[in-house]
This record gives C-alpha cells, structure tokens and sequence, in this order.
C-alpha cells in the first residue's frame, strides 16, 4: 500500500508540473503527461491486458485504461491522467478502509485464547485449547485468556468479560464459579475443571456467529449485487453507441467530441461505491453492536429489526430476575426476625425455590437440632416442630384447612402464612423482582416508535397484570402454557402491517418455539446459554432488557446509512451520465462520480461502526 | 462436507460476489461464500465432489484475482 501511495505522490508531481509549464512547448508538456501516466496507471493497464485475454471485458481495469488511454487520443491529455491518477487515489483509499474494517473485525476477535496451562502431575503444560478436554485441571493466571469453559476448583479473581458482554464492570468469580472462555483473569491465579471441549466452548461459538454473520445477505446487499451486474454492461454498451451512431447520424457531430462523451461513461461505469459501502455498512453494524454485547446473526437480521412493530416479551428472566427473593415480611404478634426464622426453619428441609428464597433471606446457618418432626403437605405447606412449638407454613389452602384465621389481602406473588400452636402469627411475601432497567427498556421501545408492547406469561393474571402495569406494557397475556405462547405469538403476527416485523424476546428456555416463529427471536443473557445462542437470531450477552432498544438503534441507523449510499450513489452516477450525454459534464466530473462517490460513500459507511451513543 | 478457506490479499468486492456466483455454478456444490470482509471463502458440497469441486474454485479465484493467496483456515 506505501509503494502505491508513494506512486500517486511522485505521479501527481509530475501531472501538477506539466499542467503549469509554460504549454508553448508542447512536446515537453505531453512527455510530462504520458510520463505521471506512465507511473500511476501502468500496473492498471497491466492487469487491464491480462484480464482482457482472458475475456473479462467488464474489467474495472479494462474499462479505465480505455477511458484514459482513449483521452489522450482525443487530446485531453490533463484529463487522461487525472482518470487514472484519482482512480489510484479511490483505490488506496478503499483498499485502506476496508484493511481498517478487517482490522477493526480481527480486534474483535481477539478474544480467541491461544493457549491453556494444562496442569499434569505438578508441572503446568501450555496446550493448544484444540486438544484439551473435558475434565483436564488447567491453570489461569492474572492477565490471562480463559481459553476454555470450566468450573472453578481452586482460587478466587475478578474477571473481565467486557470482550463478550460489552459490560465494563468485572466480575467476582470463587470456588464453584462457572468460568467462560474469552473474558480476561485480572488478579488471582485460578485452577479450573474443563467442562466443554474447545469446539463448543462459548469463545469459539461467539467467534463462529461473528465471522458467519455477514454471509447471510441482506436485500439490500442482493440488490446491489444484481445491480452491479446489469449497470456495468449497459453503461457500456451506451458508450460505445455513444461513440459510434451520433457522429454518423447527426450532421456536424464529430467523433472527437461524441468519444470523450462516451469515456466519461466508461469512468462512472464502475459499481465499486455501492459494492464496497453496502456490505461495509451492515459489517460495521454487526461488528459495532457486538461491541456493546449484542450479537447479530446475520445482515438480513439486523436489516429487518428496523421496521420492528411489535415486540414480546417474555416475562421470567427476561423482563424480570427469574430469581424468588422475600419482598415483604408482614408479622402479627411476633417480631419480625422471629418470623422469618420460623418459616425459614419450616422450610429448611425443603428445595423449592420459595424454600431457597427464604434461608437467603435469613441468612444465618440452620441449626438442624431445633427442628423435629418435618412433613411436607403437597400442595399446601409445611408441618414441623421448631423448639417443641407446633409451626404450619403454607398457602391459604393449608390455613383454611387447620381453619385459622389469616390475613386475606391484594398480594401478588407466593405468600407464605404461618402459624404457631394453631396461632396465626404473619405471613412472608416472595416475588420475582423486575429487573432494574426493564421499565427504561419499554420508554426507550416506544421511542424508537414502536406500535406495540406485549409481554405473555405463565405467571398468574394478578402478577401478570401488575408487572405490566409498574412497566408501562400495552398488553399482557397470563397463564399460558409454552404452547399457548406460540399459539397468542400468531394472533399477534397477523396484527401487524404487512410491512412491520415482530420482535419476540426470550431467555431462551422453554421457549425456543416461540423464538423461532417470530420475524426475529431475540434471547436474553446469552452468556452461557447455548439452547439461547443456538434458537435465537438475536443474542443480547448481558441481562439487560434495554439492549433490545439499542439493537433496534443500532438497526435503524445501519439501515439509514446504508439506504443513503445507495440513493446518493445511484443518483449522482446516473445525473453525471445523463450530463455527459448531453454533453454537459467534462470528464472531471465523471471521476468524480465514480472515486468522490466511492469515498464519500465508505466514510459515510464507517459511521456504522460507531454505536456508543445509542 | 463443508469447507472453508482464507483468501489473502482479497482486494476487490465485486471480484468476490463474482467468484461466489460462479463457484455456487458449479456441479456438487451446495452453497458458497465468499466474504469480502472476513476474507472467507466457504463452500458447501457433496462429500465425494469435494476434491473437485475445491479445485475448480482455487481455479475460478486465480482467474479472478490472480494475487490472491488461498490458504487453509
């Protein structure tokens, strides 16, 4: 690239020197021409031969030399060179914005490890990540790559997974830990236990979706490509007619005249703007998003999330934690911690969720000793003897039973009431919390103008209901059941204008039937979830349901960008052939049409890449 | 059988949607891709044309971009 770099600089001197040399000397004037000729555009017509003896004549090298070749012989000898001399310049500069693209791509990549210590007997082996496997002990230290998935045995450190998240913010990791492949150890030194081989390891299954993302074409990548393959041949044949019929036909027109016409449709004649600033685009808008964690499948995908109408949710785990934490403890008689440790106690021999939710609420350690006699009532509670008192814990159902009065209320969420000796002493709200920016992620779609929100659930209507309301979504559909999901996402489809596409957005479990009969499926907290990764089209890394937002941004401007190159190219390319026919435009505006076009275009391209302020 | 390649000093788009037409033209393939920005060339074909069919696209890639170096990835 330097060597044709320093080609133009030397090239441009000599074509600046001969346009200012006194022109009484013409000879010297057409030396100096034909020589910066000869310096910027011989390796053109080099290739412009070897192509043409090999039948390509819509060469973009063949189709340049005869355009600048044919100037000299018209006499416009500055505009010869000029042809080829700012064709060079359109060249360098795309040849160095597409490396810088490429370069910006590889750093993304970079999150590929390329060893792992593998720890044999006492020594540590560093192995290609290719050939450890499940189950060997490998050994990360400070600064380095996770190279493969695992599960943390020995050591404590913070990671950073901002490579694959795009959250900046690291994370605590110990003993029992899960450890992804692609984040970065910062501190502590850590032993772990391979659990995936490399092949299906989070770091190579990211890499894949990346690198794959932009063979699966857009519309507007395959209309440019059709057009690139009809203009080039009929801008030609034009010029020839061009150069040939109006000399003969019409009375006083001269070849000489009608031929520079025809060159100049030969130098707009090239697609190479819309070719190269389209598919840069939409990779500038795959690479930017993945930059913020968002994972796009394909250019088509990212294309359509643009003329989003509707968009589901689905409600656990992904407007909401999934995770069952005590909201509210409501005592009547007893204090408050000695509610929650009766009922922690209860349900201590228990593993639901709800009896989970409970010991991490009281947090101090079960003393097994207190509590005699424990019997689990299906369907209703707990019975178990703490301290010698007689504890019932449970729903509605268990006090109307052991007819004792409870406080009856608008809870919504698993209420847990409890008694002691049949006496009636409070009860423990737990609920599903509403993640932090749900409520922004649902402002922010009805800014970007989107028609419609729905969220459906297997939840109960009451919950439901409520986490619409605190959300601000139009719609809510409960109680359902994973079939029912598909069955209401159908309804919706046909509600939406022919034009207009519907968003589901899941965590991935349980729902990747609904994921895959959505326009786009978008799965939630992908990190570590391949059923997500593998079902959805979309895949946001963190938990946050705002990034749906800023992936339909992200959307919406590569479109835009895009959708200017095009109308901007095509229309100046066809005002400068209609202006040359008529004999308007010189040929310094034809090479504008075709570099200043090309340039202007893959700046403008680049301007994808940026998706920090969405 | 699915393959894929890494095509240095790939220099031009409308060369690479050039040769993913015309490797996708040929017998046994099932689909093809050349990216131009990833530099990757993919091609999908069955098992006992794979031989031939990598040939032919080797060939197709020289006659288009002569400079381009086909490597393995």
């Amino acid at each position: 690239m330097k060597k044709s770099l320093w080609r133009i600089i030397i090239g441009g001197i000599v074509f600046i020197a001969a346009i200012i040399i006194n022109s009484n000397n013409t000879w010297l004037q057409l030396a100096l021409f034909v020589t910066s000729y000869i310096i910027v555009g011989s390796d053109v017509v080099m290739r412009a031969v070897r192509n043409i003896l090999k039948g390509d004549v819509f060469d973009e090298n063949f189709l340049m030399s005869i355009a600048s070749i044919g100037a000299f012989f018209v006499g416009e000898f500055p505009e010869g060179v000029a042809v080829m001399l700012f064709y060079q310049v359109g060249e360098l500069f795309q040849s160095y914005a597409v490396n810088k693209s490429r370069k910006s791509i590889a750093s993304l990549m970079d999150i590929r490890p390329d060893y792992a210590n593998v720890k044999k007997g006492d020594e540590l082996v560093k192995t290609d990540p290719d050939d450890v496997h499940i189950g060997d002990i490998i050994v990360i230290k400070a600064g380095e790559k996770i190279p493969l998935d695992g599960i943390v045995i020995d050591g404590s450190s913070t990671i950073d997974t901002s490579a694959l998240t795009g959250e900046s913010l690291p994370r605590e990791i110990e003993v029992g830990s899960n450890l992804l492949s692609g984040c970065i150890n910062i501190n502590g030194v850590i032993t772990a236990e391979v659990t995936k081989e490399f092949g299906e390891s989070t770091v190579s299954k990211i890499l894949d979706l990346v690198e794959n993302a932009s063979s699966k074409k857009s519309n507007s990548e395959q209309f440019i490509t059709k057009f690139a393959r009809y203009y080039t041949p009929i801008v030609v044949i034009i010029a020839f007619i061009l150069a040939v019929v109006p000399p003969l036909v019409i009375k006083g027109a001269t070849f000489s005249d009608w031929i520079y016409r025809a060159l100049s449709f030969l130098v707009v004649s090239c697609p190479c703007a819309l070719v190269i600033s389209i598919p840069l685009s939409f990779f500038g808008g795959i690479g930017g998003a993945s930059r913020v964690g968002i994972l796009v499948k394909g250019s088509n995908y990212l294309e359509i999330l643009a003329q989003t109408e509707i968009v589901v949710f689905d409600k656990t785990g992904t407007l909401t934690k999934g995770v069952f934490n005590v909201q509210e403890v409501h005592p009547d008689g007893i204090s408050k911690e000695e509610l929650l440790e009766l009922t922690a106690y209860a349900e201590s021999y228990s593993n639901h969720p709800i009896s989970l939710s409970l010991k991490r609420a009281y947090k101090k350690v079960i003393d097994n000793g207190r509590i005699t006699n424990v019997e689990e009532i299906p369907g209703y509670g707990v019975n178990a003897t703490i301290d010698g008192k007689k504890v019932i814990a449970g729903n509605i159902k268990l006090m109307e039973k052991m007819s004792i009065p409870y406080l009856k209320g608008e809870l919504i969420g698993t209420v847990v009431h409890v008694a002691v000796d049949n006496k009636y002493v409070g009860y423990i709200l737990i609920a599903d919390e509403i993640k932090q920016d749900a409520a922004l992620a649902i402002k922010e779609l009805k800014a970007s103008n989107i028609k419609q929100t729905v969220m459906l659930t297997g939840d109960t209507k009451n919950v439901g209901f409520k986490v619409a309301k605190e959300l601000g979504i139009d719609k809510v559909y409960a109680e359902l059941l994973p079939a029912d999901k598909v069955e209401k996402l159908e309804e919706l489809l046909l509600q939406k204008s022919p034009k207009g596409k519907l968003v589901f957005v899941g965590d991935g479990i349980n729902d990747a039937p609904v994921l895959a009969r959505a326009d786009i499926g978008i799965a939630m907290g992908g990190l570590g979830s391949d059923a997500a990764i593998e079902a959805a089209d979309i895949v946001i890394m963190t938990d946050e349901p705002s990034k749906i937002a800023t992936a339909i941004r992200v959307s919406q401007k590569t479109l835009k960008i895009a959708q200017q190159n095009i109308v901007f190219a095509i229309s100046i390319k066809i005002l400068v052939l209609i202006l040359s026919a008529l004999g308007l435009a010189t040929m310094w505006a034809a090479v504008f049409a075709d570099v200043g076009v090309t340039i202007i275009a893959i700046l403008n391209a680049f301007r994808a890449l940026n998706v920090k302020n969405l | 059988m699915k393959k894929t390649f890494r095509l240095e000093g790939l220099g031009c788009a409308n060369c690479a949607s050039k040769m993913e037409r015309a490797i996708n033209e040929l017998d046994g393939v099932q689909n093809a891709t050349v990216n131009f920005m990833t530099t990757k060339m993919v091609i999908e074909g069955e098992d006992e044309k794979m031989p031939v069919i990598v040939e032919a696209a080797e060939k197709i890639v020289k006659k288009i971009e002569p400079d381009v170096v086909i490597k393995k990835a």
